[in-house]
């Protein structure tokens, strides 16, 4: 999410100053050919001055880069600092076993992936600092190591969730098709800003890479923590418009289960609108070779 | 882009961007700075034909880096830049160009840690290679035809280079690398003129790390040197990598400081100036500094150090390079003891008035004093005590000069009332540090080196790593850095394995070449004999001592020790001083105080005000290591010596001119007048001491020590070393190293 961050919320920004920038360079060379003969003046340095200063300006005003869910390190707080006792839950502590188990036994940190995927599903779609040392003592490496890992991957959260973490594609495709409109309609929706808890704790609305749904886009995926690791699931909707993630969230809200898969009634999965437009028949076999002729 | 370039070209342009033939210049500013760079390839092609000169001249490998062949058949041929090269397989391309004499630049690549390749500064061209390779990672093959010196290496270089600046602050003004920092350096030689990053650039938060290093870490350039450095060679995971791309940080997540006591080498691998010394910030420039090739006297390592100062005052203390002794890291106590030298010196001649307190006075005075008192006792009420950090040339003067007197109760601290210096075997490293490379089994007795020897337990720990060596330790609980079976805590765990009950006694007797260390501090034992003895049994048992092998080892705790039991500082009488009425006591701050007579008389020479001071009735200045010449015998009997970096504080002297001075007052002249006549006398006492940077093992095996007869007593092993960062006068006067103890000491 990282990146993320950088995709989306200061695209605008920086493409606007990029193309500033293009113009203000042919507008200079312009201006340059105009008074190539006659000497410099002092009012035209002003001049030029004043605008990069304002462009100066603008490159600053551009927001601080929101990293995803956290920092990239760790400050204490109640509900996360390592004095808190943490430990899988007697059911995961089996999953834990089963997981291990796929690995060679002399290579068990090779398991810190699945393992904080779990701690994370089991902590409510987050992990604190605890979390991570669990997982460390399991796999018998330094804490450090675990850390390193869990700060790579966008998808572990290190700061609080909703119990529906919501997250919205940001990348090309679904950006063209109205991805920002989406974010923006459910940050103003729920009333938070990114990576906000609802003051209910129900939902959070984060961003995030493509996930291969570009035929369906826009997407948001739906984590829902809400019934711990056993309910967890991690659900794509399709084809959403402001109006249907608004829908969305109020079924969600409601405590129903929205079947996932595209939100366009006039298409099936990632069939076009309306219906097949071609291959309509039945697909003719490419010509083959008469065997029997040889 | 500031108004101030943006003036400056405003002003340029007319006469040069549109008299140029090259009208893409006004559009594009480029980065490459010559036109081959801007079309290397093509360059390349052209540069091709003219073939490798014949007779070239020989180039001579890089900082003298030398070639070990361990099997002649896989030696491979390579070409550098045209040179034939022999190389063994399994070099790297960088390796290989170092040994044609090719210094590739680089920043992650280190020779002591693992290979990371993340920096990509070391690429070079090679032949039939669609890209540059990255040097460091890449291993070099037969007939491989390595460019480092082509446009397309050059370009690289200055890609990478680019890359490197895009984020890192202009601060070099008032960064403490400036002038010894690889960025700054690498990017005057490799970089370009210019830069295209016009966006911001990142910051990141500073670390705490300790009272040692000081981080800025926006200055980072992501090597992973220090977090390499940490994980395998400090032997402390707390540093990593966090976070990715553009947000990836050095750091340790949670609030954490970094207790190693080899942390202050990472200021040194450090390429830029992320980690660099707390204690030495905004304190002087590197190019003010004078450098003294010296000695370490804090442990009886004796690393080698390079004192670095200004004036007359020690700005810092940083490693030398000895593959022998400490490679080239220094301990923490060693690099920052330093600011020690500059607090609670002595530095004038003081003598004890009626009132308790101290009166200055006269050299002259002093030491008529002095001779008198030392007249008026008996010859046997005279006792002398050298402290741990005496050279070997003022322990012979002391020696000499209280034998003179008619005394011969003289020792050195820490080696005990009692100590077996007869055979040079019984208080030596025999395996040598080096040596301790090849071992695969240790056996710890009584030693906890990673206090003790920081240097030793680094070595300790890189053969743990390297050879899977096991490590048996017999003594109180503490942490070493590496994987170790505590065995036991005293005697009783020595017994078993003497009488090869003990499951630790097979591993030890299988493994081909063991190692058993005794600590010193058993030296101060009441059965330290018996203890010996068990461990030489030992050691005969599991067959320690071969004529090929020699690993009964014994690690001294001082820098003084070795000399001192070299030269026979062993004292007459075992409680001799509860019957003193003359003391010398010569730097010997950890003598028990309360062991001396009320009556007795105490002269005190050192150079720091430290726990003697309170009992002395005279006080002589003398010289600390960072200003006086002094030759240093180090645990495995590698004599090297000091070399005098600043001068002496007020007047003090020279600790062998002031016992030499003193005997002249006395009436009984030594018959020595300078370094070389002392040198002289020392060499027929202990010619190994003279020379010097060599080591010179012990000739005779420990067998030839008769059989001892006393009871073994089954009290535990004690802790020797109670606070690894305070151990003698100079580092108990450090600031540093009271912060170090107070933060970094487990309690």
């Amino acid at each position: 999410m990282i990146s993320n961050g950088l995709n989306s919320a200061t695209y605008p920004e920086i493409v606007s100053a990029s193309a500033s920038q293009i113009s203000l360079s042919t507008e200079l060379r312009s201006l340059l050919l105009a008074e190539l003969n006659s000497s410099w003046s002092s009012t035209m340095l002003a001049r030029l001055a004043a605008q990069r200063l304002a462009e100066i300006r603008q490159v600053f005003r551009q927001p601080i880069r929101s990293f995803s869910t956290a920092l990239n390190y760790h400050i204490d707080s109640p509900d996360n600092n390592p004095d808190l006792l943490w430990e899988f839950s007697d059911a995961n502590k089996e999953k834990v076993k089963e997981i291990i188990s796929q690995y060679p036994s002399n290579y068990k940190q090779s398991a810190v992936i699945p393992l904080l995927d779990l701690a994370q599903q089991q902590h409510g779609g987050w992990l604190p600092v605890s979390a991570m040392n669990a997982v460390a003592k399991v796999i018998e490496v330094a804490p450090i190591r675990v850390y390193e890992v869990a700060t790579f991957y966008s998808m572990f959260n290190r700061t609080k969730v909703g119990k529906y973490h919501l997250l919205v594609c940001g990348t090309t495709p679904c950006m063209i098709r109205g991805s920002r409109e989406i974010k923006d309609t459910l940050l103003k929706h729920l009333g938070v800003k990114r990576n906000e808890v609802t003051k209910d704790g129900l939902f959070s609305v984060g961003e995030m890479e493509c996930m291969g749904c570009c035929v369906n886009a826009p997407m948001i995926t739906v984590a829902d923590y809400s019934n711990g690791s056993e309910g967890y699931t991690y659900n794509y909707y399709e084809d959403v418009t402001p109006q249907r993630v608004v829908e969305i969230v109020e079924i969600l809200k409601r405590g129903e289960k929205l079947p996932p898969g595209t939100q366009n009634p006039r298409r099936i999965r990632s069939g076009p609108e309306g219906g097949n437009t071609t291959l309509l028949g039945e697909p003719k076999p490419p010509p083959c070779r008469d065997l029997d002729a040889c | 882009m500031g108004l101030g370039l943006l003036a400056s070209k405003a002003m340029r342009p007319a006469s040069r961007i549109f008299n140029s033939q090259n009208p893409r210049n006004f559009l594009f500013r480029t980065i490459v700075s010559k036109p081959e760079l801007q079309k290397p390839e093509t360059s390349a092609a052209q540069a091709q034909p003219d073939p490798p000169p014949v007779d070239l001249p020989p180039r001579t490998p890089v900082a003298g880096a030398r070639v070990h062949f361990p099997n002649p058949d896989d030696a491979i041929e390579v070409f550098v830049d045209g040179y034939p090269v022999k190389i063994p397989k399994g070099m790297t391309v960088l390796q290989a160009c170092e040994v044609a004499g090719v210094d590739i630049p680089r920043f992650c690549y280190h020779s002591r840690l693992s290979i990371a390749g993340n920096c990509r500064m070391c690429l070079v061209e090679v032949e039939k290679s669609p890209k540059p390779v990255a040097s460091c990672a890449m291993p070099a093959l037969p007939g491989m035809k390595i460019k480092t010196d082509t446009p397309v290496a050059k370009k690289a270089r200055e890609g990478v280079m680019e890359f490197l600046l895009m984020n890192h602050p202009l601060d070099c003004p008032i960064c403490d690398q400036g002038g010894e920092c690889d960025l700054q350096d690498q990017s005057m030689a490799f970089g370009s003129d210019r830069g295209r990053f016009t966006e911001m650039k990142r910051s990141v938060v500073d670390k705490n790390l300790g009272p040692l290093v000081k981080t800025v870490m926006t200055r980072c350039i992501q090597c992973t040197r220090c977090v390499r450095f940490a994980t395998e060679v400090a032997g402390v995971q707390d540093l990593g990598m966090l976070g990715r791309g553009s947000g990836e940080e050095i750091g340790t997540y949670v609030e954490k400081l970094m207790t190693s006591e080899l942390s202050g080498n990472v200021i040194d691998i450090c390429p830029v100036g992320a980690l660099t010394s707390k204690p030495f910030a905004f304190k002087a420039r590197n190019w003010e500094l004078k450098g003294t090739e010296s000695i370490d006297v804090t442990d009886a390592v004796g690393s080698n150090i390079r004192i670095d100062s200004r004036g007359p005052e020690v700005m810092r203390i940083v490693p030398r390079l000895n593959e022998d002794i400490n490679e080239e890291w220094i301990s923490d106590k060693t690099r920052f003891c330093y600011d020690g030298l500059k607090r609670q010196r002595l530095n004038d001649p003081m003598i004890r008035g009626a009132d308790g307190r101290f009166k200055v006075v006269s050299w002259r005075d002093a030491l008529a004093v002095v001779a008198e008192v030392a007249h008026q006792v008996k010859p046997e009420e005279i006792v002398g005590v050298a402290g741990k950090l005496s050279d070997a040339e003022s322990m012979m003067a002391l020696k000499d000069f209280l034998n003179r007197m008619g005394s011969n109760n003289i020792w050195c601290e820490g080696t005990g009332m009692n100590p077996n210096a007869d055979l040079r075997s019984g208080y030596l490293m025999n395996t040598s540090i080096a040596g301790l490379e090849k071992a695969d089994v240790f056996l710890l007795v009584g030693t906890q080196p990673r206090v003790e020897a920081a240097m030793v337990n680094a070595r300790i720990r890189k053969t743990v790593r390297a050879n899977q060596a096991k490590v048996g330790y017999i003594g109180p609980e503490t942490d070493l850095n590496y994987d170790h079976q505590h065995l036991g805590t005293g005697p009783q765990t020595l017994l078993e394995i003497a009488e090869r009950r003990h499951p630790f006694y097979s591993t030890l007797a299988n493994a081909k070449h063991p190692v058993i260390i005794v600590g010193a501090g058993l030296f101060e034992r009441e059965d330290k004999d018996t203890i010996f003895s068990t461990v030489e049994t030992i050691a005969e048992n599991a067959k320690v001592v071969r004529p090929d092998w020699n690993g009964l080892n014994v690690l001294l705790l001082n820098a003084a020790q070795a000399a001192a039991l070299d030269l026979g500082l062993v004292p007459e009488s075992g409680n001799s001083i509860e019957s003193a009425k003359f003391v010398y006591l010569m730097g010997a701050d950890d003598v028990n105080l309360d062991k001396i007579p009320g009556d007795a008389f105490v002269v005190y020479q050192g150079h720091h005000g430290d726990r003697s001071v309170y009992r002395a009735n005279v006080i002589f200045p003398a010289a600390a290591f960072s200003e006086k010449e002094g030759i240093y015998e180090n645990t495995e009997g590698y004599a090297q010596q000091t070399f005098p970096a600043v001068p002496t504080v007020g007047d003090a002297r020279d600790d062998w001119k002031i016992i030499r001075a003193l005997s002249e007052v006395a009436g009984i002249k030594l018959p020595y007048d300078s370094l070389g006549a002392i040198r002289a006398r020392i060499r027929t006492v202990a010619p190994n001491l003279v020379h010097l940077d060599e080591r010179e093992p012990a000739t005779f095996t420990a067998s030839l020590k008769p059989a001892s007869s006393q009871k073994i007593t089954l009290t535990p092993f004690e802790n020797v070393v109670e606070n690894f960062y305070m151990t003698d006068s100079i580092t108990r006067a450090s600031k540093i190293m009271a912060q170090c103890s107070a933060l970094l000491t487990k309690k």
